[in-house]
C-alpha cells in the first residue's frame, strides 16, 4: 500500500477494481444497482438471448418512475406502451428475485429519491443505474453514475462494468450563500461557468463550507446536476450530516454493523496534499438566484442579469442563435417579467421535502396566478406523506395548487405531463433541451423558490422580494 | 456477437454542424417505450426531422437526398445529456457506423462503442476541414481505419489520427463485447465479492 495522499474518489474507486486491463478499462465492481422500466427491458432480453442469469439479485433494486402517470395511479395505465414497460419490469424482477417497488407500492417513487430515503445509498459505495442523474447518490460520498443498457446487462449478469477511471476535478465554493440562493442555484451557477462540457471526462468532488453547511437534500440536488456539466458524477465527503440522515433508515446498517461501517465512512475524505487534475474555486457571494434562458443547462444566469450576447461567448454563434430562436428570446433581454405558462416542481433534482418546504414558503398566504398551470409532483410517496404531515399540503391547496402523485413527470415528459409547444415552463428539473418537456416546449430551469415566485406572479420574478 | 465488426469504413457522410447535440434530440424520450431494440432509426432526430403533423421537414439534413452515408459528422459536444443507449441504437439502426465530432459526451461515447458505433474525435480544425470538404462536394468521402486509427478526407488526402484504447479497439475489430469478457472472469468476480 502506498502512503501517498488519496482523494475521496480514489479511495472508493480503487477499492472496487476487480481487474485492471492494460490499455483498457478497469473491471469495476458495483455495490448497488438501481433499475427502472425504461432502460432495463432490453438488458433483460439480452440476458435471455445469451442464456445468462442475474449474479447478485439482492444488489439490484427496481422502481417504476419514468413513464408512470402522476394522477389516478390506482387505475390501469392507459398508454399501452408504458403499461407494457411496467409489466415487463414486474415480470423481470419477479423472475430473477429482484426487489421491485412498482406503481402503488408505498415505497414507490423516483429512483434517485427512494434509494437514499430508504437507506440503500450509503457512503463509499459504487452505485449505477441506467439514468444519467444517478450522480445524485454522490451526495453520500458514493461513486455513482449513469450507464447505458448494455452496462445494465453487464451489472445484472456479472455485477461489474468496464470503465476507464475518470480524471479528477475539485470544485470549491466558499462563503455564505445569500438570501434566496439555494443548492439548485449553486449548481446552475457552476454549470453556467463551466458549460455543459466543461467537466466531461472528470469525476467531481465538491468541497468548501457551502457544501459542508448544506443539507443532504441540497447535496443531492448539487450532485444530481453534475452530469449537466459533462461530469460522470460528483461526490461530497460524508460527515455528521450524512450519518444523521442515514441513521435509522430501513435498509441502513444497524447495531454492530452500523458501528463498523461508520468507522469506515469516517475515513472517506480527501487526504490533505491530494492532487486533482483540475481545481476551481468560486465565491458563494457571487451567486444569486439563477434561471436558464437557452436550450442547455449551461445557458443560465443570475435572474437579475440580461441574456448574454453571442459576441461575448466562446463557441458557435449559429448554435447560440438557434437556441435563442427556439426559446423566442433575444440577446440582451431581461428575463424578469417574461410570461410563464407552466410551473413544474418535482423531479430527481428538486422533488424532495426541502424543495416543497421552500416552494411553500413563498406561496403561503398567496394565490397561484390564474393563467399558470402548475404541476406539483413529489419525488416519492414518502415525500408525499411528509408534505401532508408538515401542513404543506394545506398551504398548497389554499394557494390554488393541486398535489400530484410521485414520478419523473414533466421532467422528461414520457407520461402525459407534457408542456405544449411554444409554452414557457419554469421548471425545477434538470434539462432545458429542445422538446425535453414535450415537443416544442420551452423550459426555464430554476430553483423551487424561483418556481414559486413565477407561479404566484405569472411572470419570471426574483424570489427575494417574497423572502 | 452483438454487432458487426468494424475495420475500415469508406463512405460519404452526413454533416450536422450543430454544437451540443443532446440525446433528447437524437431520440426524444417519448420514443423510449419499446421493450425490444427495434425500429429506433425511424425516430432518429425525430423533432428536427418531422413537424408536428409527421411531415418531413425539407430543411433538415436527413431529409436532403444530396447527403447520405454511414458516417455522421456532428458539432462539438455531441451526445450530451441522458444515458439512454437508445440514442446510440437509433444512430446505428438508421445506418450510421461512425460518428465524427471534435468532442463527445462521456456516456454517449461509451454507449456507442458498446453497440458497435465508432466515435472518432478529431481536432476542431480537422472537423472544420471535413465540413468544408462536404460543402464543396456533398458526396465527399471519408475513410476511417480502425487498425491504423486514422481518419482521412479522401478528396484532399488530409488525415488525422484518433484515440481509442487497445481493449475497446480489439472489441470493435472482432465484434466482441464486454459481456463476453466479464462472463469469462466470473470466478474472479465472485471471489472479489466474497472478500468485500
Amino acid at each position: 500500500m502506498s502512503n501517498s495522499p488519496k482523494t475521496l474518489f480514489d479511495k472508493v474507486w480503487d477499492s472496487h477494481v476487480v481487474r485492471q486491463i492494460a490499455d483498457g478499462p478497469d473491471v469495476f465492481f458495483i455495490d448497488r444497482h438501481f433499475i427502472h422500466e425504461v432502460t432495463s427491458p432490453v438488458a433483460f432480453l439480452g440476458l435471455e438471448q445469451r442464456g445468462l442469469g442475474v449474479l447478485f439479485p439482492e444488489k439490484t433494486f427496481a422502481t417504476a418512475d419514468h413513464n408512470t402517470p402522476t394522477i389516478n395511479q390506482h387505475l390501469p395505465v392507459e398508454d399501452p406502451l408504458s403499461a407494457n414497460q411496467l409489466l415487463q419490469l414486474e415480470k423481470n424482477t419477479s423472475k430473477y428475485g429482484i426487489s421491485h417497488w412498482g406503481l402503488g407500492n408505498p415505497k414507490n417513487g423516483i429512483v434517485h429519491v427512494v434509494g437514499p430515503e430508504n437507506g440503500i445509498t450509503l457512503p463509499g459505495m459504487t452505485i449505477v443505474c441506467g439514468d444519467s442523474h444517478t450522480s445524485t447518490h454522490g451526495a453520500f460520498g458514493a461513486i455513482a453514475f449513469g450507464i447505458g443498457t448494455s452496462e445494465v446487462e453487464m451489472v445484472l449478469s456479472s455485477q461489474c462494468i468496464m470503465q476507464p477511471k475518470p480524471i479528477k476535478m475539485r470544485i470549491n465554493v466558499n462563503g455564505q450563500l445569500g438570501k434566496g440562493v439555494t443548492p439548485k442555484d449553486v449548481a446552475l451557477y457552476i454549470i453556467s461557468k463551466l458549460s455543459t462540457s466543461g467537466a466531461t471526462g472528470y469525476f467531481v468532488e465538491y468541497a468548501g463550507d457551502v457544501f459542508e453547511n448544506m443539507s443532504m437534500e441540497g447535496r443531492m440536488t448539487v450532485c444530481n446536476l453534475s452530469i449537466e456539466m459533462g461530469a460522470r458524477g460528483g461526490m461530497i465527503a460524508p460527515d455528521q450530516t450524512t450519518f444523521d440522515y442515514i441513521d435509522g433508515r430501513e435498509l441502513a446498517p444497524k447495531g454492530a454493523d452500523w458501528d463498523k461501517q461508520l468507522a469506515y465512512w469516517k475515513t472517506l475524505k480527501t487526504d490533505s496534499g491530494s492532487v486533482f487534475d483540475k481545481e476551481i474555486t468560486f465565491l458563494a457571494s457571487d451567486i444569486e438566484p439563477m434561471i436558464t434562458y437557452g436550450t442547455n443547462p449551461g445557458m443560465g444566469m443570475g435572474i437579475s442579469k440580461n441574456i448574454p450576447q453571442a459576441k461575448d461567448l466562446e463557441g458557435g454563434a449559429s448554435s447560440y442563435a438557434k437556441s435563442l430562436d427556439y426559446m423566442g428570446f433575444e440577446e440582451n433581454d431581461s428575463m424578469i417579467g417574461k410570461k410563464v405558462d407552466y410551473v413544474f416542481i418535482g423531479s430527481c433534482t428538486n422533488g424532495r421535502i426541502e424543495d416543497f418546504r421552500a416552494f411553500a414558503s413563498i406561496v403561503k398566504g398567496r394565490k397561484k396566478a390564474d393563467h399558470v398551470t402548475a404541476w406539483v409532483v413529489p419525488g416519492s410517496h414518502v415525500v408525499e406523506a411528509q408534505i401532508h404531515e408538515e401542513g404543506i399540503y394545506d398551504i398548497l391547496t389554499e394557494a390554488g395548487f393541486a398535489l400530484r402523485q410521485p414520478g419523473c413527470s414533466a421532467c422528461l415528459a414520457m407520461n402525459d405531463d407534457k408542456i405544449p409547444a411554444g409554452k414557457y415552463a419554469v421548471s425545477t428539473s434538470n434539462r432545458n433541451f429542445e422538446g425535453r418537456q414535450g415537443p416544442g416546449s420551452r423550459t426555464l430551469l430554476a430553483s423551487p423558490l424561483v418556481a414559486a415566485a413565477a407561479a404566484i406572479t405569472g411572470v419570471v420574478t426574483d424570489p427575494r422580494q417574497f423572502l | 456477437m452483438a454487432y458487426d465488426s468494424f475495420k475500415v469504413l469508406r463512405s460519404s457522410a452526413v454533416p450536422l454542424p450543430i454544437e451540443n447535440v443532446d440525446t433528447d434530440q437524437i431520440i426524444p424520450a417519448r420514443f423510449l417505450k419499446a421493450t425490444e431494440r427495434k425500429g429506433f432509426g425511424d425516430n432518429l432526430f425525430r423533432d428536427w426531422r418531422y413537424d408536428k403533423n409527421d411531415q418531413a421537414k425539407s430543411d433538415f439534413i436527413l431529409n436532403n437526398p444530396t447527403y447520405s452515408g454511414k458516417i455522421l459528422v456532428g458539432g462539438k459536444n455531441f451526445g450530451s445529456g441522458s444515458s439512454r443507449e437508445h440514442a446510440a441504437w437509433a444512430i446505428y439502426d438508421y445506418g450510421f457506423r461512425c460518428v465524427v465530432s471534435s468532442f463527445f459526451a462521456d456516456i454517449f461515447r461509451g454507449n456507442s462503442i458498446n453497440v458497435g458505433i465508432l466515435p472518432v474525435q478529431v481536432s476542431p480544425e480537422f472537423l472544420h476541414q471535413i465540413f468544408t470538404a462536404m460543402e464543396k462536394d456533398p458526396k465527399a468521402e471519408l475513410e476511417i481505419s480502425l487498425p491504423e486509427q486514422t481518419i482521412t478526407i479522401v478528396s484532399t488526402g488530409a488525415s488525422e489520427s484518433f484515440e481509442i484504447n487497445g481493449y475497446k479497439k480489439n472489441n470493435l475489430l472482432n465484434g466482441f463485447d464486454d459481456i463476453d469478457y466479464l462472463q469469462a472472469m466470473k470466478g474472479e468476480i465472485a471471489t472479489f465479492a466474497l472478500n468485500r
